[in-house]
């Protein structure tokens, strides 16, 4: 509880700050384009959830978010979509060595995260059970997946399972227990 | 878990949905920097800098604005009828929405390709297609209507169309739909495409001197989805380039099922080799049912003649008129260099953007460098015709546009970005985001020899929270963007009609000078045109009653009819005598089950009218004319069937005398 705890005040810090960056660009110079939302950012409470505001009210995915929102994949998915997000837990994340999370959040290694966290997405809303085993899955980052169904239970790359699925407006959540990493480069 | 730890964690959690949606700007209005109004203002009397044909998707009509201001001027109709114009409406253009399936009242317009010369935009005409009957319609730029359209037989979703070839010898339109040939029974199962289906991709040869259109030949291809496409120019000029996705031929739940393969490919296909087979008599003449229907300037109306044949050149059979280069990921946009040596495919599911050499593809050709054959169609290896890729450019790559300096121009929808990018290095110079959702996107000559590289336009099909909301459908939006620095800077959107698939533009002085002012009205030779009010007359012709009326400012002639009974149909033929710029009559009779007319001076146009009931109706001029617009109006007289009430006409005396009226 107590690091689940400490990683929401560091997320939420980490949201926030965005805001007085962007406006501190704007005062300095007039002719420099301020950084504006995307669509992440339309004021709407009455249509469904997209993928990203799903995730987001999710206390079982404050790493994922802030991740996303690390990675700048916050508008993309906020787009039209259709997507399928696999979504891991905070307990996925967790399960990563240590200081894994916290190395991949560093501005530095933000390739490295954007490259795993679009290994979780690809374009169209696939339902848990239209998954075929042995069926693979072309994901954004360019890499592929494997998925295999086993009584009932739809596992990826093998070790992957999922646990819960929710629709959301722009396409599918499915909640994982482990965290998908994208074959090394050659 | 205690409660005030439950609600610190609620507290957070919301915090955290805030903190993700707060992570904008209080105005994302503020993206426009400050000396943008300077640059779009286009003072009141002032011309804009270029004009901008775009695309009216959905709407099938075709809209004109100006750049830089972002002014709507004109929706020119063409796919669909529309009331505004009486396009489709009156019986002079009904001809032109003819089909073999008979009269389509609405279809769904993509995209627009100007006819160039030598490469260049010429400012002569618009090419457009009409995407669900498929069909290739141009537009003539003197008069800004349409002038001919040609349907395409073979061929369903005719999507990787108008694109054409630098001297505007041809415009291409392939099929996204593959279906069965015409000419066979396609009474098939549906899951037999792989047996069965075909995509066709033809070749309308244009006449150099007045537009015409007509199909040289159709390529017979594999059955896959042919999305978009492109010619080449300059030293590929003679090669045409077209992207498919659905290589894996499925045919349900392509969302899915056309998304397995990792590479899909660009066609390249050699239409000089396809030309000397033709001339050789390798085509196959196969019978084929199509509509081509012209608009002619001099009648004023147009006519529609059903074609019965067409030529097609089966590709399978002759190997070397086209080849497969794989491309990643369903490519969408293919597009061309200034310099016609680089091609590049957006696989809209790729994670990079492969850019073609066309001298390795001619080297890979030569070598016979292929890794295998897709349905008969040799495929060359990928490394061979590949110049580069640029890396990680963005989610979601569409269509390139370039500016002649070196750059390409690439919309991104997932990620809703333009990206500017050098194409000798491949290296991502800068970018932009748009609001929201980019498709295409338009440089002016931006896929021709001599882009005019000074804006870029972003068509949008999002535009949530950006305009005065106006219920559930929202306008689609053009955005501008000055391009004539190194980075891009956003200067202007404003809403579209229907939606934006691609659009082109031209400076104005290519077109502005060319724009008619009035037809002739000596070269007028509609069979029921009145040249003078001397001349107008009406007759009867067993329950057809012609009219032949004029308006001229400010009164119908005839503007007294009597003699009408019920059962008739009376043609109000209505030539508008004027000779002067921008003065159009109106012309409208009470209960018109069918339209309006709107008739541009010197024009005739023709009104039926199938009264339905014993009375006066009144008739009058629609379009505010003239300072006595009010008074231009008239009565028809409508009498039961088998009265003996004569047939009278008049304009400024009663007819018959008032006083021997039997007035009750």
């Amino acid at each position: 509880m107590k690091v689940l705890y400490s990683l929401l005040v560091v997320t939420v810090i980490t949201l926030f700050s965005c805001n007085s960056q962007s406006e501190s660009t704007q005062s300095n110079n007039n002719n420099t384009p301020s950084q504006a939302g995307g669509q992440e950012a339309v004021a709407d409470d009455d249509s469904q959830k997209d993928v990203v505001k799903v995730a987001a009210g999710s206390k079982d995915h404050t790493t994922l978010v802030a991740a996303l929102k690390q990675a700048e994949l916050v508008t993309s998915l906020s787009n039209a979509g259709p997507f399928t997000v696999f979504a891991p837990t905070n307990a996925a994340f967790d399960k990563l060595p240590a200081g894994t999370v916290e190395g991949l959040m560093k501005e530095d290694k933000k390739a490295d995260l954007q490259n795993i966290l679009q290994y979780h997405v690809t374009v169209s809303a696939m339902k848990a059970e239209s998954f075929i085993d042995g069926q693979t899955l072309g994901m954004v980052n360019g890499d592929n997946i494997t998925i295999s169904v086993k009584d009932g239970k739809v596992i990826l790359n093998g070790n992957a399972q999922i646990i819960a699925s929710i629709p959301a407006s722009n396409g599918m959540i499915h909640v994982i227990d482990n965290v998908l990493l994208p074959p090394a480069k050659k | 878990m205690r409660k005030s730890q439950i609600n610190a964690l609620a507290v957070l959690t919301v915090g955290l949905v805030l903190g993700v949606i707060a992570c904008k700007p209080k105005n994302a209005g503020s993206a426009v920097s400050g000396d943008a109004a300077e640059k779009v203002y286009v003072a009141p009397g002032k011309y804009d800098e270029f004009y901008n044909f775009v695309s009216g998707g959905f709407s099938g009509q075709l809209s004109v604005y100006g750049l830089p201001s972002g002014r709507l001027f004109r929706v020119i109709p063409v796919f669909s009828v529309d009331p505004e114009k009486g396009y489709g409406y009156n019986e002079e253009t009904k001809p032109m929405l003819n089909t073999s399936h008979g009269f389509v009242p609405w279809d769904d317009l993509h995209h627009v390709e100007m006819s160039q010369t030598n490469g260049e935009v010429d400012g002569r005409w618009v090419f457009v297609n009409g995407n669900n009957t498929p069909r290739v319609a141009r537009v003539d730029l003197k008069t800004f209507r349409t002038a001919e359209i040609l349907e395409l037989p073979n061929s369903a979703g005719n999507h990787s169309s108008p694109f054409i070839t630098e001297n505007t010898e041809y415009v291409v339109a392939g099929t996204r739909f593959s279906v069965p040939p015409d000419d066979v029974n396609g009474d098939v199962p549906i899951n037999s495409y792989k047996q069965n289906f075909k995509g066709y991709l033809s070749f309308i040869s244009v006449d150099k001197n007045n537009g015409g259109m007509n199909i040289a030949f159709q390529i017979k291809a594999p059955g896959v989805n042919f999305d978009l496409s492109h010619a080449g120019k300059g030293k590929s000029h003679g090669w045409f380039f077209f992207s498919c996705y659905n290589s894996e031929q499925a045919n349900t739940l392509l969302e899915v099922n056309a998304s397995q393969k990792d590479k899909d490919f660009i066609m390249a296909v050699n239409w000089k080799k396809a030309e000397e087979y033709l001339k050789a008599g390798k085509g196959k003449k196969v019978s084929a049912k199509y509509a081509h229907n012209t608009y002619d300037d001099k009648t004023h109306s147009a006519k529609s003649e059903i074609r019965s044949e067409v030529v097609v050149l089966d590709a399978e059979e002759l190997k070397d008129i086209c080849y497969m280069i794989p491309c990643p990921k369903s490519p969408h946009g293919c597009d061309v260099d200034p310099s016609g040596e680089y091609i590049v495919g957006s696989g809209k599911l790729a994670a990079l953007i492969p850019v073609f050499s066309f001298d390795k593809i001619q080297k890979a050709i030569a070598a016979k460098d292929f890794e295998g054959e897709y349905q008969g169609i040799p495929v060359i290896k990928y490394q061979s015709a590949l110049h580069g890729e640029v890396q990680k450019p963005g989610l979601g790559p569409l269509h390139t546009e370039f500016d002649g300096k070196g750059n390409a121009y690439t919309s991104f929808f997932v990620s809703s970005e333009v990206v500017k990018w050098n194409i000798k290095d491949l290296k991502v110079v800068d970018r932009v985001p748009t609001y929201y959702s980019i498709g295409h996107l338009c440089v002016p000559g931006g896929d021709s020899k001599k882009p005019f590289g000074k804006y870029l336009i972003a068509y949008n099909k999002i535009t949530k929270d950006r305009y005065l909301p106006v219920g559930p459908e929202l306008p689609q939006s053009a955005q501008l963007y000055d391009i004539s620095g190194e980075k891009m800077q956003l200067i202007l959107d404003f809403p579209t009609i229907g939606e934006p698939h691609y659009a082109q533009a031209a400076p104005a002085e290519l077109i502005q000078k060319n724009s008619v002012k009035f037809y002739k009205i000596e070269e007028n030779n509609h069979p029921y045109v009145s040249k003078g009010e001397a001349t107008t007359k009406v007759v009867r012709q067993g329950n057809q009653v012609h009219v032949y009326m004029t308006a001229i400012r400010s009164h119908l002639s005839p503007d007294n009819i009597e003699g009408i009974r019920m059962g008739d149909e009376v043609y109000f033929h209505v030539t508008n005598l004027e000779q002067d710029w921008d003065v159009p009559h109106g012309f409208a009779i009470k209960g018109a089950n069918n339209a309006e007319l709107l008739i541009m001076p010197g024009e005739t146009t023709t009104l039926k009218w199938v009264p339905d009931r014993v009375g006066i109706f009144p008739m009058y001029c629609t379009d505010f004319c003239s300072a006595l617009h009010q008074e231009m109006s008239g009565y028809v007289r409508v009498s039961p069937a088998g009265s003996n009430v004569p047939l009278l006409f008049s304009t400024g005396k009663n007819m018959p005398a008032a006083d021997s009226s039997k007035a009750k």
